[in-house]
């Protein structure tokens, strides 16, 4: 089957890749981009370990095909520091702890980025259940809740 | 060392991870992140049916697919004996590692891995597993543990006779194995009793839950030699496994952890390993296999699900005279469960003249349970903490009394054997009751349990190379895959010990050929028996940097010592030499006497046992049946915290384990015996919003076997949730529930009954 010609924006660069038609846009973005830090923990959109935006939308990039991204903007883990200066939830994270194996952990942030940009002083359950579809099994979330509330009360304050 | 004046600069505190960068911006390599050039995709067949014969495989018209690069069964498989070997907690015999990996003769569950390829893309592999054919006599299964166990029951295995049975029987049977644990009389003791309460209970099979599936990459030579590169718990194990089942020599095989996305036990063995390097050595090419969600589920971990029941005698004032507790679990389809730590673990909390425990491993026709968090305690502590709670409700005793009264302390003698020394059980009692949330009101359908727990932590084999680098900075090798922050830990031991900043330390975890043999990551012996290696190296370090410092002043080195991270002279010479660091004295090593290092390699002894307190507040929705947990706190006796927010992590991430446990995860087979739930959405493991803030409190009661009163931290935690979470339920509707999960249909059909 021939493979399709897609012309995208991933992390603000112009990309370009060739993917077949059922490629998800997860695979296109590991097997054929090398950008790993997105993670297959279960390809079935229930784990969040692959999230991504796709033009601005927080998505499972496992559920979506690579042809999709045609003419959008993509931003992955791989797009969030800027330069050398980690975002600020990247600083909280390691600050609070709130990674032990890591697997989980570029999902939690894109995630918690997407909810930060949509809502800049979210409650406590309104963190845990933006953050439902992000599956943590090492933390107990407790760490990871913090993390996102103190960097929202920091942004806020900046 | 600093510690030695009691203060601590590094340890205690909460340091940035030194590989926190990595982690936080997608660059950390886990599993399936490494790409070789030429690499193919390796993937595996797998049984449909939960008990068949294979009668034949034919795999000649996947071979003959354009792409396909090799094609094994377990034809290609080294031939194994059946010889036993540890796994984490768990006991592995080789030959049931082989025909687990890939199955000869039977298949013995659905998912048993039947035959693997190896293919230029993965749609070439897929379609290769397509042509694979596979003539199964489909034989009758069985799933539940006592079923397994009753006299008809289909027989997985013709030669399996019941070890620790006199006189062994001469028919075949699912159980593998009796254990028997006993002190004193328990007739007697429960003679004396004023109050005897019993109860069954049924807990469910339940997955790790890793959000990494298992991951390999191999690479094999021409000359016989091969790389691996995967997600494990203990890369020296899956050498040794390795090359045991291809029979290659343990220095052809260079084993390197990738980073790892969770274990909690499910990857101190292996599964993808042996096969990636099978078709690797077929293929001539390297071979990458990557588990899907639902083969993890299918064919990796779980742990056992069981039949327990347990009955305690106490005196009308709350102390225990005997305790008695009947035990079968669950071994999956090849033999061995964690049933041994679990009879161990059930009384061990307390104080108990009169306990005997019986413990049956049954084989069924499910996946091969693999090692989970504290491998077995959960499940027989689960029926002694619930049975307590009814004694305390009962007799109207404060259930932490109740414990407090029959608590183990230093000296008692443990119902497993050893004697005790000293442990913090009590403290962590005491501190549990002096907690707010104890005292903390209650709304309608609202409440509160609490349940303790008991893990031995264990030690064993580590090595630690400390080299220091010319400009000062030090490279720390360990053998101890890092699961959830150990490198932290790791550096913090250093830097204590040496003085020095502990950004001036890098912790890096060696491959299988850069460094001797390390036990895997699992029992809570990390931080203990590596930390030991590694405090063990820098003292090494500090004689050296003394040496050279005694060198570089013409004194003796009797007359220099180590001290807040310089060289001092001391004695008579003491103000004569300005203090030199260790930064100072490395860079004029190479004069001095060539490159400074150490080496150390040990067999850690003198683990000390961990305990812990959890309280659990719980509402009931009484219109559907769901438990919210509103409040929980965990209280842990961890020895010593090095890495305190890691500590805390430890015992949150158990206590939500156990939480899901406790009210959701369970494997649940069709007739047919397929997992039925192979998959996040089915085989729910709690979201950020099923949970509350999990409040830690750290008891340290020093290990005086450690130099800084390590007792470790993993295992514990994930102990006590099952029964505090069904104590809290009791006490809030009055129901007590003998089943896991206590899900919302098991709730409402109990609300139903009007129990």
């Amino acid at each position: 089957m021939a493979k399709i010609h897609v012309s995208t924006t991933v992390n603000g660069e112009p990309t370009e890749f060739l993917c077949e038609p059922q490629q998800t846009l997860l695979d296109v973005l590991r097997d054929e981009l090398r950008l790993t830090g997105s993670k297959e923990g279960c390809a079935t959109g229930d784990c969040g370990a692959c999230s991504v935006t796709l033009y601005g939308r927080l998505i499972c990039s496992c559920l979506a095909l690579g042809a999709e991204a045609e003419g959008h903007e993509i931003e992955t883990i791989e797009g969030m520091a800027d330069g050398d200066s980690f975002h600020p939830l990247q600083q909280k994270f390691l600050e609070h702890a709130a990674l032990q194996c890591g697997i989980c952990t570029p999902g939690f942030l894109v995630a918690a980025k997407s909810l930060l940009e949509r809502n800049s002083d979210p409650s406590e359950t309104e963190v845990r259940y933006w953050l439902a579809g992000n599956l943590c099994r090492c933390t107990g979330y407790d760490k990871i809740i913090r993390a996102v509330l103190e960097c929202a009360a920091d942004m806020r304050g900046a | 060392m600093t510690s030695e004046n009691g203060e601590l600069k590094w340890v205690g505190k909460s340091p940035i991870r030194p590989d926190g960068a990595d982690k936080v911006t997608g660059r950390a390599k886990f599993g399936a992140d490494l790409m070789l050039p030429g690499m193919l995709v390796g993937k595996v067949l797998r049984s449909p049916h939960a008990h068949a014969k294979i009668k034949s495989i034919d795999t000649s018209k996947a071979e003959a697919l354009p792409g396909v690069k090799a094609v094994v069964t377990s034809a290609d498989m080294a031939e194994m004996q059946p010889e036993w070997v540890a796994a984490g907690e768990v006991q592995i015999n080789f030959l049931d590692l082989s025909n687990n990996i890939l199955a000869s003769g039977k298949v013995l569950y659905d998912g048993h891995a039947v035959a693997a390829v190896a293919a230029t893309n993965s749609a070439i592999a897929n379609a290769a597993l397509e042509l694979i054919e596979v003539d199964y006599e489909v034989l009758p299964h069985v799933i539940d543990v006592e079923e397994a166990m009753a006299p008809d029951a289909p027989i997985l295995h013709d030669d399996m006779f019941t070890q620790g049975v006199t006189p062994t029987p001469d028919k075949p049977s699912n159980v593998f194995k009796e254990v028997d644990i006993a002190v004193g009389d328990v007739e007697a003791g429960f003679a004396k009793a004023d109050l005897i309460v019993e109860r069954s209970f049924k807990t469910a099979a339940v997955h790790q839950g890793y959000i990494e599936p298992h991951a390999a990459v191999a690479s094999f030579s021409e000359d016989g030699q091969a790389e691996l590169w995967c997600c494990t718990q203990g890369h020296f194990t899956v050498r040794a496994y390795c090359a045991k089942l291809l029979g290659m020599d343990l220095s052809d095989l260079r084993v390197t952890a990738s980073e790892i996305g969770g274990g909690f036990g499910g990857k101190t063995t292996v599964y993808l390993e042996p096969v990636a390097l099978l078709l690797s050595r077929k293929a001539g090419r390297p071979v990458r296999a990557v588990m899907t969600r639902e083969e993890v589920f299918r064919a990796s971990g779980p742990t056992s699900g069981a039949s327990t029941w347990a009955k305690i005698g106490v005196t009308k004032d709350g102390k225990i005279v005997a305790g008695e507790a009947i035990l079968k679990y669950q071994a999956g389809a090849f033999a061995s469960s964690p049933i041994q730590p679990g009879c161990m673990c059930a009384f061990a909390p307390y104080d108990v003249e009169n306990v005997k425990v019986k413990g049956y491993d049954v084989v069924s026709n499910r996946p091969k349970v693999a090692a989970y968090r504290a491998p077995g305690a959960p499940i027989s502590e689960h029926a002694v903490e619930s049975v307590l709670d009814e004694i305390a409700k009962k007799l109207g005793i404060d259930p932490l009394e109740l414990r407090e009264k029959n608590a183990a302390k230093e000296g008692t003698n443990a119902a497993y054997g050893p004697k005790f020394g000293p442990i913090g059980f009590a403290d962590t009692l005491a501190a549990a009751k002096a907690h707010p949330h104890y005292s903390a009101p209650l709304g309608p359908n609202q409440g509160r349990g609490v349940a303790s727990g008991f893990w031995f932590n264990i030690g064993g084999e580590s090595c630690a190379t400390l080299n220091v680098g010319e400009d000062g900075t030090l490279v720390l090798a360990t053998g101890s895959p890092d699961i959830g922050g150990s490198r932290a830990s790791m550096a913090i031991m250093a830097a204590e010990t040496l003085g020095i900043d502990v950004a001036d330390v890098r912790p890096i975890v060696a491959d299988t050929a850069s460094l001797g043999y390390t036990f895997l990551t699992g029992g809570s012996r990390v931080t203990f028996a590596t930390g030991m290696a590694v405090i063990e190296a820098s003292k090494q370090v500090i004689e050296t940097l003394r040496e050279r410092a005694a060198k570089i002043w013409d004194i003796s080195i009797d007359a220099v010592i180590w001290e807040d991270g310089f060289a001092k002279p001391a004695g008579a010479n003491a103000g004569e030499f300005e203090p030199m660091s260790l930064g100072e004295i490395a860079a004029q090593a190479g004069k001095t006497g060539g490159p400074i290092s150490a080496n150390s390699s040990i067999n850690a002894e003198g683990a000390g046992p961990g305990f812990g307190t959890h309280i659990c507040d719980v509402e009931v929705d009484l219109e559907t049946g769901a438990v919210t947990v509103l409040r929980y706190t965990a209280v842990q006796d961890c020895g010593k915290a090095i890495h305190k927010a890691y500590v805390e992590g430890q015992i949150q991430g158990g206590a939500a384990q156990g939480i899901g446990w406790a009210l959701n995860e369970e494997y649940i087979y069709n007739d047919e015996g397929r997992l039925d739930n192979p998959g996040f959405l089915d085989y729910r493991i709690p979201v950020a919003s099923d949970l509350p803030m999990i409040d830690t409190v750290i008891v340290e009661v020093a290990n005086p076997n450690h130099p800084y009163g390590v007792r470790g931290v993993g295992e514990v935690p994930i102990i006590p949730p099952m029964a505090a979470v069904g104590n809290a339920i009791d006490s809030a509707i009055g129901v007590r529930m003998t089943d896991l999960p206590m899900s919302p249909p098991k709730i409402l059909a109990a609300l139903d009954n009007g129990s």
